[in-house]
């Protein structure tokens, strides 16, 4: 029988619950035992595979990236789960959506640079009118709340789910 | 003389006295009713309707600390409906203004912030509104960041009731509502603000704070204190 596949995303966060993630320590190695992790920004593959069965996601949906991204993964999961507080609530990149797009843009590459005033208009892709919650934008099944989630709650909540339950977060809450 | 009311909460015989609010005679009798607006000391005013119950015979949820009690009434303060509108309070509050746990002063000081936790809320499920309100740093000692404030007037009242200065007020309505120094002049112009920090103590979560501590050394941590309201809630009534 082949393990379940688990993947983790990174869309508008600071990586912070990546590395709480990481901080499950020697239960990352649990965690491999009963799962193939197949997409992270941890591991080195480029395209989201055809179908995973787990998938955390961090960070806000903020720009059109993120949204292009974020339905392709919801497409291609049975399990999505808000993976902190950016990806629930928008959090900290949800800190601009009062100031709005443009005099954010204006504030940070025009008002304060001395050197090649001008937002970048190649690669970097555009922002979203507002920084939003993962499941404004696609179905969310699971939500793990925390700033960052406790590595304690990513292990038994991966648990749960990999033993077919619904995790149980008490003692999760927003911030900390 | 004082009259006795006896009734029920939840199925219990409960007794209190006349001029009692259902509020105080449920926790005489350690039966926990969620509040927010409430502090012992100060008068109620009702205002987050955190702690409606059910009262039977009446269609309408009415909030707990400002009902008073009266013979016979039968309430209810858990039900399924009553904990979902609780839930959809505290997701209301949260999204009326900008409340960002993370980067938040009274993070985990914070009376919003374990009412989430407490009736479990991991999501919200209402769009955000994200409003472009204001900060008002010109007092010298203190500060208000109304994107953190839940118009629970907790400052408004403490500041009127015990310090007697009566420094901030509410203006506007709706959505647009604030609390306001001095008719709406910038806290640091107000001529009766005593300095006296009250309103910070008592402020549930990060709207009020004293300036110069950074956010992580959590600076709203209560302070085993706040005396003068503690021997209010203890003093006997005068009638």
């Amino acid at each position: 029988m082949t393990k379940p596949t688990l993947a983790t995303v990174w869309l508008d966060g600071c990586s912070g619950c990546h590395m709480s993630f990481i901080d499950m320590d020697e239960r990352l190695l649990e965690i491999a035992e009963r799962a193939d992790i197949v997409y992270s920004p941890l591991v080195d593959t480029k395209v989201y595979p055809d179908h995973v069965d787990l998938c955390l996601v961090e960070g806000a949906v903020s720009s059109e990236d993120d949204l292009r991204k974020i339905k392709l993964i919801r497409e291609r999961t049975g399990t999505l789960i808000s993976f902190g507080d950016c990806a629930i609530t928008a959090n900290v990149p949800g800190m601009r959506n009062p100031i709005g797009v443009q005099p954010l843009l204006e504030r940070a590459y025009l008002e304060n640079v001395t050197l090649n005033p001008g937002a970048p208009t190649e690669v970097v892709p555009a922002l979203l009118p507002m920084a939003l919650p993962v499941h404004r934008v696609v179905k969310v099944d699971v939500f793990l709340p925390g700033c960052p989630p406790s590595a304690d709650l990513i292990h038994q909540s991966l648990v749960d789910l990999l033993e077919g339950r619904t995790p149980d977060t008490r003692g999760a809450r927003f911030g900390r | 003389m004082t009259t006795v009311h006896t009734f029920r909460i939840n199925g219990s015989d409960v007794a209190g006295t006349d001029g009692q609010s259902i509020l105080a005679v449920a926790t005489e009798n350690g039966i926990d009713i969620p509040t927010m607006c409430h502090l012992d000391g100060l008068s109620d005013t009702g205002s987050c309707r955190l702690c409606v119950v059910e009262v039977a015979g009446s269609s309408k949820l009415t909030p707990a600390c400002t009902t008073l009690v009266s013979e016979g009434m039968d309430v209810s303060t858990t039900s399924e409906q009553l904990c979902g509108y609780r839930r959809t309070i505290i997701e209301m509050l949260f999204l009326e203004r900008n409340h960002i746990c993370a980067v938040c002063v009274a993070n985990n000081h914070c009376d919003l912030q374990n009412l989430a936790e407490e009736l479990k809320l991991d999501h919200f499920e209402l769009p955000v509104i994200a409003p472009k309100v204001g900060i008002d740093a010109s007092h010298a000692l203190f500060a208000i960041d109304h994107n953190r404030c839940i118009m629970c007037v907790r400052c408004v009242r403490v500041c009127d009731e015990v310090e007697g200065a009566h420094t901030w007020d509410v203006m506007g309505s709706g959505i647009g509502v604030r609390v306001v120094t001095d008719m709406g002049t910038p806290w640091g112009e107000s001529t009766s603000c005593t300095s006296c920090g009250k309103c910070v103590q008592v402020c549930p979560t990060g709207a009020l704070f004293e300036k110069g501590r950074s956010i992580g050394e959590g600076s709203k941590e209560r302070r085993p204190f706040l005396p003068y309201l503690k021997n209010q809630a203890q003093e006997p009534e005068l009638t």
